[in-house]
């Protein structure tokens, strides 16, 4: 590497394609020192993004009100309960974690005193325990103080199978939670944990209040009314909720961040899809943030033209991808689809897999529809950059899976369609209602047309798709259909439990209200083997080569087809100021301390 | 008062009767050729559909050929209609889109007209305790909101119909009789307040001296004369079936979403209305000519076959 190079990855870091934190690991590893890299940066003039942003409010509130889109609204307000970023954004308004992950992935406290680590003994050095200290003088917004009882209660409550909470593959794994003393708990792990920041840490690791949930731990979990009125520590407080449409909330008089927060009221609404939010907060100035802009960008560029606004991007491990289905979704077996039990009739073979794997042109995707939002990649692992696999490519070729799919034995039919042992192989491809997905869907049916295997496509109303509920045969939790598309994240810099979307363990089925991660229903034991050794594997190198041969997996086996490496991306308006979004946490990771400049 | 059996229903059941055609079916034929608008109601309607019949065979570009470099291009020759934003053919997809539309208002349509006549019919011929039972449901079936109830019914069967007749002919049978289950209730009670009204005429009353039975009275007498309101009814019926699978299609519960359906076409095309207005501006100008052809042609339908127009010359 030389100097050049160099500057193109200082050049990258300016314009966000590179996080600092990246930039100084690839320093590192070429033998420069941290301080050294970030001076590099400093002379470069790309500024460290400083936790104070020169905004210092003498009082709380006199913002007014602050208006946010979020086009799929919340359907309930239980961060344990929350299916989708929207219930967690939802929730992360009124309840809040021990801490954040900022811009950098980096952890930043919230309603912890400060951050645990090797150096100050706060992390164990045998990674098997970790002692967090907790912020005094918070207090839930009914007056009933937060303690370390609350955290004590927060895992009991997760963990609790029976309470079929989402949040359960965060706190099952722990041994127990001590109450040290009312202002600090031990997390005891049972097994060494290298990713001891995920309980109580970013969008999994909202606290609920002892109090108001105790009567509801187990069965009755989801009758508690509390789930849709929170009582939280966070900056707002709740006013009205009304599910897939608002969240309103106001000013907590009792914030426990000294003047803050600025705004007077808070609104969330939801509805409507990303094209409309992006013109009501870049062109028309009507909402001061929009989020999860899904919008060709030629659209979004023609939106800033309006002056209202502008598009913040965040570098994450967003990954639009389209799983296979490996159960038999039109089969029904003990009043479900998709069982378990039953097996895909021609998705599971390997020829059909692998021919589909080259029929997604994921450049003209990527090019065509996601622009500087996205790129295209093999890995459905791509971040944080010390995880992402360097061995795979992707290639797209209707030739290709033609050559696959006869040496596979499936014969073209008098329709074009392609069959083998009286299976014809057509499926049915769902997604969300959402221009650029149904773009990606149209483009991903006319090659698989050219290789003779028929697509019909389907599309479903975003809110009922992402919904949590268990009422509804649409979501993609239950994924009945052949093949599905959407984009998830890791959520927090560490991607155990995102890639616990594959194991054995967190199969979607009616058992368990279909509230878990691995809606595919792959089972692998290898893999199941390799996740479970991530889990407590202490050398950071060794590591991140299990999460890369996990990652090489997938793609290998063609569990699902990674397409686009997706930025996170909002709408902003040109005088909102201090979100700093984070590609790690949710966007409103430091709603307390947004403001409005004057 | 002068008999007059009007529109093709009626005409269709004069022959059915094995009555011949009087001079009168020629007269509200003159008159409809009279009235200006319907008469240009009609040929556009009739190129419309023409173009929709024959149009494929004529223009063969595919209607889903992706070609990144063409996209959102504007009329041409190459693209007459210009290109959305894949480099698909607009004028292919509006032919084809157009016969979905087209088949879904006029079958849309005829489920309606037939079940408010029928019911329509039965209630103001029997009258008591039929017609007061028939009209509530009538109210009942008027009281129901509309759109959630669509929403209902597609959500419930769709997988079913699917399962049966495939996607397509599937929500094609859902959303024609959906649309046309709901919209008979006008029809109904107009078709009974013509049937109240000309049951007690003396034509009427005549031929029920004479000994014609009561099927014979509504079917000869009674029902050619009450097809007038019903013709009109029928035409806005079309127009708003039209416009109720674009809204299905707007939601997402319309037809697969690569079924290019005039609606479709216009709700892809809304997020681009600034820099490509042709990808909406022909479909939105298609759906609005047929609806106001449509209306045009009910309205002349009206004038020609109303008795007073008649009584007048």
């Amino acid at each position: 590497m030389d100097e050049r190079d160099i500057h193109g990855l200082i050049a990258d870091v300016r314009t966000g394609r590179l996080s600092r934190r990246a930039f100084t690991r690839i320093m590192l590893g070429l033998g420069v020192t941290g301080p050294l890299a970030a001076q590099m940066l400093d002379a470069a003039g790309v500024a460290a993004q400083s936790k104070t942003d020169g905004f210092a409010p003498t009082r709380r509130g006199g913002g007014g009100q602050l208006k946010v889109l979020w086009w799929q609204a919340p359907t309930l307000l239980n961060p344990h309960f929350a299916v989708g970023t929207k219930d967690q954004d939802g929730s992360r308004v009124f309840y809040e974690p021990l801490a954040a992950f900022d811009p950098e992935g980096n952890l930043f406290p919230i309603l912890a005193l400060e951050i645990p680590t090797l150096e100050n003994g706060g992390v164990a050095r045998d990674g098997k325990s970790v002692v967090w200290k907790l912020k005094r003088g918070v207090s839930w917004h009914d007056g009933k103080p937060f303690t370390a009882d609350d955290l004590v209660f927060n895992w009991e409550y997760a963990a609790d199978p029976a309470t079929a909470a989402i949040t359960i593959t965060t706190y099952r794994d722990i041994e127990r939670v001590e109450k040290l003393d009312s202002h600090t708990v031990r997390l005891v792990f049972k097994n060494p944990t290298p990713f001891w920041f995920d309980a109580f840490c970013g969008a999994r690791g909202m606290i609920v209040p002892k109090h108001l949930f105790q009567a509801f731990k187990g069965d009755k979990s989801r009758e508690a009314p509390t789930n849709l009125k929170p009582v939280g520590t966070g900056p707002y407080r709740f006013v009205d909720f009304r599910p897939g449409d608002l969240v309103r909330g106001e000013l907590n008089p009792g914030y426990h961040v000294q003047n803050r927060p600025f705004f007077d009221q808070f609104e969330m609404k939801g509805g409507g899809d990303a094209a409309s939010a992006a013109q009501a907060v870049l062109q028309t100035g009507e909402y001061d943030f929009a989020w999860n802009l899904q919008v060709a960008d030629d659209i979004l560029k023609r939106r800033e033209q309006g002056g209202k606004g502008h598009v913040e991007i965040a570098t994450g491990g967003g990954i639009e991808h389209i799983q296979l289905n490996n159960t038999d979704p039109w089969k029904e077996v003990d009043g479900e689809r998709s069982s378990i039990k039953t097996t895909h009739p021609f998705l599971t073979d390997s020829a059909v897999r692998s021919a589909l794997n080259v029929l997604v042109d994921r450049g003209a995707i990527h090019e065509e529809l996601y622009g500087r939002l996205g790129q295209a990649t093999p890995n459905f692992l791509n971040g944080p950059p010390r995880f992402r696999s360097p061995n795979l490519k992707w290639e797209f070729g209707v030739d290709r899976a033609n050559q696959i799919l006869d040496g596979g034995g499936w014969r073209r039919g008098a329709d074009g369609v392609r069959a083998k042992d009286g299976k014809r192989l057509k499926v049915v491809f769902q997604t969300s209602i959402n221009p650029e997905r149904q773009k990606a869907q149209t483009i991903v049916k006319q090659a698989c047309a050219r290789a003779g295997i028929e697509v019909e496509l389907k599309s479903v109303v975003a809110s009922a798709f992402f919904s949590s509920d268990v009422a509804n045969p649409d979501t993609y939790t239950k994924f009945y259909s052949d093949i599905q598309m959407y984009n998830v994240g890791p959520g927090a810099p560490d991607p155990q439990t995102f890639m616990s979307n594959f194991t054995s363990a967190e199969i979607c089925s009616k058992e368990n209200k279909w509230a878990r991660r691995n809606t595919t229903r792959w089972r692998n034991d290898e893999y199941d083997r390799l996740w479970k050794a991530a889990e407590s594997e202490m050398d950071p190198v060794k590591r991140a080569a299990l999460f890369i041969r996990m990652n090489d997996m997938l793609t290998q086996n063609v569990v699902v087809i990674p397409i686009v490496w997706r930025n996170s991306v909002a709408g902003v308006s040109n005088r909102l100021k201090g979100n700093d979004l984070s590609g790690w946490d949710s966007y409103l990771w430091r709603l307390a301390y947004w403001y409005r400049q004057s | 008062m002068a008999r007059v059996v009007s529109g093709t229903v009626a005409g269709k059941l004069a022959v059915a009767a094995g009555q011949p055609r009087t001079s009168l079916w020629q007269e509200t034929g003159r008159r409809f050729r009279r009235h200006r608008l319907a008469m240009v109601g009609s040929v556009i309607l009739l190129a419309l559909v023409l173009s929709v019949l024959f149009g494929p065979l004529v223009w063969r570009l595919p209607i889903n050929d992706i070609d990144f470099r063409a996209k959102l291009k504007g009329p041409s020759w190459s693209h007459p209609l210009g290109t959305d934003d894949l480099g698909q053919d607009l004028l292919a997809r509006m032919l084809y889109g157009g016969r979905i539309s087209l088949a879904v208002g006029i079958a849309a349509m005829l489920i309606a007209i037939s079940i408010g006549t029928a019911i329509g019919a039965i209630s103001g011929f029997a009258g008591g305790a039929v017609d007061h039972m028939l009209m509530r449901i009538t109210d009942m079936f008027l009281a129901l909101p509309g759109l959630p109830l669509l929403l209902l019914i597609v959500y419930l069967f769709r997988d079913a119909l699917r399962k049966m007749f495939g996607p397509e002919a599937g929500i094609f049978i859902l959303i024609v009789a959906v649309i046309g289950g709901l919209r008979w209730m006008q029809v109904a009670r107009l078709v009974r307040a013509q049937f109240l009204s000309l049951r007690e005429k003396e034509f009427v009353e005549s031929a029920r001296s004479l000994g014609a039975r009561p099927l014979r009275q509504v079917v000869r007498h009674i029902l050619p004369n009450s097809m007038g309101p019903v013709i009109v009814a029928g035409t806005i019926d079309v127009a708003a079936a039209i416009i109720a699978e674009s809204t299905l299609s707007f939601l997402g519960l319309g037809f697969p979403p690569d079924i290019p359906t005039w609606g479709r076409i216009l709700f892809d095309a809304k997020d681009n209305l600034d820099f490509a207005p042709h990808w909406a501006m022909f479909p939105g100008t298609a759906i609005f000519l047929t609806v106001l052809s449509i209306n045009y042609i009910g309205d002349g339908l009206r004038d020609a076959f109303d008795p007073r127009k008649v009584l007048g010359k």
